[in-house]
């Protein structure tokens, strides 16, 4: 059984210095160009404190809230895939020494991270790129270092974004593993503070040295309900059942021709997508053509020149490459991987330029021909 | 390297301001390997020597506005084994391609005190338009990295990697907020190629297209989500009339909000 106990807002503080002190780079979540980001954090100060996103297809917008929740957002554009799964990152050096030539592999040193305010499809996301980057037959290492050094804070969610539908994925609103601790940020009459839940060893441990007090009967309580409310107030749905099928089922839907008539192609989607793990490998030399370097980079099945092979590209059409990302997380995925590739985290139909989202899509997909 | 033979190159200008050639000038930190690697046989900008063509590689500014210039094209291209053409000006007939949606006549009597003197076409037109390019660096400016990566490549004999994708890419790499998605801000990014790091977005602007269309652009959707902004139709034809509006998708989606 859970240990629960219970950090009074004012010793939040205590938390992220007790982190730091342990030598932990402290991730959170900061305000920045009108968003909330995930950065380093020094102190609560930097928190997004009374603050609530409005989210919608293709749009975002950050209001003052009622309350004075540290939590009170849902998720921002960035997702912690950008720590752990890096935009841009150097695998290799390449230097001529007289006939030969040296390899120098790009040599990543850990850092120890403390993820503030991982949301349970955030989690979720994290367990689906394992899969992919270090659970099956091709093991990533700098994904795993990173991985391995991180630990996690979690946030359960009190309330629910305008894109989010985590209840239809079965990955929110309440985290049930994989993470370090997990908070419920709670605000009644019983003042500002958070239910703590530690969920490994080294949460345990954490929780023992911050020497916090029991939980209430009533404070379970209001954790509970606060979660409850965010699971009764999904802005979004998606009906997973048979979704395999169904897609596989309808390559030819005359609904990818009008997805594709409103898709850009910008990729925004697939690069805000928390699961979504493409990159691309560009080769550098300099102009003495005596030094190369490899750099990884972020890639989406949106581009052209993703699905070029010998001879030309595979996806041309706005169409194929809709239907491709669509499928790839609904469906494809699972057969890949065991697991569906979208947590429900609606990123994608926030950050979408022209808001196009995919339980609509999906929605179409199953309900006309 | 101390290669055997020196590639020469040589840059030529047309209707342009100079800003591109002088993003070549710009390379101060790589200008020494570069002239280490090839031989700069003509770049006034620069050095008034000129080595006589041919030439290996002619880097080709600005658009073509006189029909002297028509001319003087085809002769670089004869001196030339690989024309690359720099600038929104050579690559869509920059932002003098205005006069291609107005009747020159009207802008040279307001421009000019001695309008007879002017002898010039009634479009300004791109490079492409006139002769065989071998590649494009788009951009205005374009941009310093692109252009070593294009000279670095062709001294290696590879392609250069100059990807034809959308800005918003560059802009999700660097960690910069969606200004359209945050602020309603409208921004060419999602129809615009890549190029420039996403500058203008992560200084909360939206993107002006200055790299022109990138692959597979879908401007009409773009123009319906600046409907919703409540962009008139005029403001949508401006969005797509800057320095690159002679390329044609960026040519369609204004010419379909006239009036
Ligand atoms: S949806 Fe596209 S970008 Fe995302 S993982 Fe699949 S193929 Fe890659
Ligand atoms: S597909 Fe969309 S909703 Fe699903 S995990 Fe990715 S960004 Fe989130
Ligand atoms: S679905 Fe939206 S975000 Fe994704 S590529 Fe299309 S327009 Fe861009
Ligand atoms: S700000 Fe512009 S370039 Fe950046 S993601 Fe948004 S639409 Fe694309």
């Amino acid at each position: 059984m859970a240990v629960n106990k219970i950090l009074p807002r004012d010793d939040f503080q205590r938390l992220i210095s007790f982190l730091r002190t342990d030598g932990y780079q402290v991730i959170g979540p900061t305000l920045r160009q009108g968003a909330v980001v995930y950065e380093e954090i020094q102190s609560t100060s930097d928190l997004p404190e009374g603050w609530i996103d409005l989210q919608d297809g293709g749009s975002y917008r950050l209001e003052r809230s009622e309350t004075s929740a540290f939590f009170g957002y849902v998720v921002g554009p960035q997702s912690w895939k950008q720590f752990l799964c890096p935009p841009q990152r150097k695998l290799l050096t390449a230097e001529q020494t007289g006939k030969s030539f040296n390899v120098i592999v790009y040599d990543e040193k850990p850092i120890k991270r403390a993820f503030v305010g991982v949301r349970p499809c955030e989690i979720a996301a994290m367990a689906v790129q394992d899969k992919v980057l270090m659970e099956g037959p091709f093991v990533d290492p700098s994904y795993r270092l990173a991985r391995q050094n991180a630990i996690i804070i979690a946030v359960n969610c009190a309330r629910a974004g305008g894109t989010c539908f985590c209840v239809s994925m079965g990955t929110g609103p309440k985290a049930s593993s994989g993470f370090d601790i997990a908070l419920t940020e709670l605000i009644d009459q019983h003042g500002h503070r958070f239910l703590v839940e530690a969920g490994s060893e080294i949460g345990i441990g954490m929780v023992t040295k911050l020497a916090l007090g029991d939980a209430s009967e009533s404070d379970i309580e209001a954790g509970e309900k606060a979660i409850a409310n965010a699971s009764a107030n999904m802005g979004r749905t998606l009906d997973t059942s048979g979704i395999k099928e169904l897609l596989y089922t309808n390559f030819d839907h005359g609904r990818w021709n009008d997805a594709a008539s409103r898709c850009l192609s910008c990729a925004n989607c697939t690069m805000v997508c928390p699961t979504c793990f493409c990159a691309t490998v560009d080769e550098a030399t300099d102009l003495s053509g005596k030094c190369a370097e490899r750099w990884r980079k972020w890639d989406s099945c949106f581009t052209v020149g993703f699905s070029y092979i010998h001879g030309g590209s595979i996806r041309t059409s706005g169409m194929s490459r809709y239907r491709q990302w669509m499928t790839h997380k609904l469906a494809y995925w699972q057969d890949q991987f065991g697991t569906s590739g979208c947590v429900g985290c609606g990123r994608c139909i926030t950050w979408c330029p022209v808001g196009i989202d995919i339980t609509e899509e999906a929605r179409a997909i199953r309900h006309t021909r | 390297m101390g290669r055997k033979y020196k590639p020469k190159l040589a840059v030529w200008k047309f209707a342009s301001c100079d800003g591109c050639q002088l993003t070549l000038l710009d390379c101060e930190d790589e200008l020494l390997a570069v002239t280490d690697e090839i031989q700069i046989a003509n770049f006034p900008e620069a050095s008034r020597a000129i080595v006589k063509g041919p030439y290996d590689v002619s880097l080709v500014e600005g658009s073509i506005t006189t029909s002297h210039d028509a001319e003087r094209i085809h002769k670089i291209r004869r001196s030339s084994k690989v024309l690359v053409v720099i600038g929104a000006c050579a690559t869509a007939g920059g932002i003098q391609a205005l006069r291609n949606f107005a009747n020159v006549e009207d802008y040279k009597s307001i421009v000019y005190a001695s309008p007879e003197y002017i002898d010039t076409l009634s479009k300004s037109t791109p490079i492409a338009d006139h002769v065989f390019v071998d590649f494009e660096l788009r951009g205005c400016p374009i941009s310093k990295s692109q252009l070593i990566e294009l000279v670095t490549a062709y001294l290696s004999g590879r392609k250069p990697n100059i990807p034809p994708h959308s800005v918003c890419i560059e802009c999700k790499r660097r960690g910069t907020v969606c200004v359209m998605v945050s602020t309603g801000i409208p921004c060419l990014g999602p129809v615009t190629q890549a190029g420039c790091r996403a500058l203008c977005p992560s200084y909360n602007r939206g993107c002006y297209g200055c790299f022109g269309p990138k692959e597979t652009p879908n401007t009409d959707s773009l123009s319906v989500q600046f409907k919703k902004f409540n962009m008139s139709r005029d403001a949508i034809k401006r969005a797509f009339r800057g320095f690159n509006a002679y390329a044609e998708p960026f040519r369609k989606a204004s010419e379909a909000h006239e009036k």
